[in-house]
């Protein structure tokens, strides 16, 4: 392990136990201001699509959105998946199926027309 | 439900029967973890220090990207503090209830802090028993999730070096899998929908921003918008969506 990379590892741990232990050992002691709480709790949601979005809609770097990029096809069919089912493991396992499947189709699509 | 014996061993294995379903759902992003580590020319010990040290699932997925996207350490460091900002949330709804701890109880329980031993500790904690050992049952969330994040992850960083280009099967499809898995139940009213629209669009404007920075901008602008779609709706729509407040739900590790 380099050592900026040991560093990063150090400032990571830093900053995520700077989250957990101290507000949950000095709370008692402190009052968050209710605006910030109001806030903390959009975060999760916020975060997660901004990470979803590009991954589904530029996979490539560029924003693709043509029945070509598997990726966000194989996306739409997880959200629904992850919609009726709120099961994680099954979302999960029929995403990656519903990638393949697609990636399936137009490789046979390509082929059928060459 | 009935309630547990009161006893340090009976909460202990309470706990630890009560978050037995999130492990088991953590397991794939262990093993993916480790893995795209290895894709991505992570060193393994680097790997397995971000598990031991961090713990903190989406955080290490995030900085995995990162690193192999060649982001410099601070914009990494900055993101991994954004993406865990969730567990002061949890940790003030937790304070409460452990605030008699001595600090030999609260660092473990503070390091150990993750969604899955959220989500089932605060539900042990608001039932009425009077039980005096109730942190045993949070203890016993903990030390299984731990272990089983490290062993996951090493299962992974052999997975990656055995299974020739993950990517080439798209096997990196199962991040935004998996979060769209952990995102969608989230959705539970319309002040979090509007936020994670204007997420998802500010991600789309501002995903060629250098550093990954369109990240952290496109989720400010979600919490800005969820906080003034909040504000907008009328107050009897806002109690509603106050009970249904989102229950950060099982993230797989990721949640960390």
């Amino acid at each position: 392990m380099i050592l900026s990379e040991m560093l990063l590892v150090a400032g990571m741990a830093l900053v995520t136990f700077a989250m957990r232990y101290p507000v949950l050992a000095l709370v008692s002691k402190l009052t968050l201001p209710p605006t910030l709480m109001k806030a903390l709790k959009f975060i999760p949601p916020a975060v997660l699509t901004a990470i979803i979005v590009p991954a589904l809609f530029a996979p490539t770097g560029s924003v693709d959105f043509s029945l070509t990029n598997d990726y966000l096809i194989a996306g739409i069919i997880t959200a629904f998946v992850a919609w009726r089912t709120k099961n994680l493991l099954l979302t999960l396992a029929i995403g990656m199926a519903a990638l393949w499947g697609w990636r399936l189709l137009l490789a046979s699509a390509s082929f059928i027309q060459s | 439900m009935t309630a547990p014996t009161p006893s340090p061993r009976a909460e202990f294995l309470a706990g630890f029967r009560a978050v037995l379903p999130l492990i088991i759902g953590s397991i794939p992003f262990g093993i993916i973890f480790g893995a795209l580590a290895v894709t991505g020319g992570i060193s393994p010990a680097t790997a397995a220090a971000m598990s031991a040290f961090v713990y903190a699932g989406s955080a290490q997925f995030v900085a995995v990207g990162m690193i192999t996207a060649g982001v410099g350490n601070w914009v990494i460091i900055l993101t991994t503090l954004i993406v865990n900002l969730r567990h002061i949330l949890y940790a003030t709804t937790l304070a409460p209830h452990v605030k008699h701890l001595s600090q030999r109880w609260l660092l473990p329980l503070g390091f150990w802090l993750t969604d899955e031993s959220f989500i089932v500790t605060i539900q042990r904690y608001n039932r009425a028993d009077a039980s005096p050992f109730k942190h045993w049952f949070y203890l016993g969330t903990t030390i299984p999730m731990y272990i089983n994040w490290q062993f996951c992850t090493y299962v992974g960083l052999w997975a990656g070096q055995v299974i020739p280009n993950p990517a080439a099967w798209g096997l990196d499809f199962a991040f935004p899998a998996a979060f769209l898995g952990m995102l969608i139940p989230q959705l539970v009213n319309r002040s979090i929908v509007a936020s994670a629209l204007a997420a998802g669009i500010s991600a789309i404007i501002f995903h060629r921003l250098p550093h990954q920075l369109g990240l952290i901008v496109a989720a400010l602008c979600g919490v800005l918008v969820g906080m003034l779609a909040e504000h907008w709706s009328s107050s009897a729509i806002t109690a509603a969506s106050e009970d249904a407040a989102p229950t950060p739900t099982a993230q797989g590790q990721v949640k960390k």
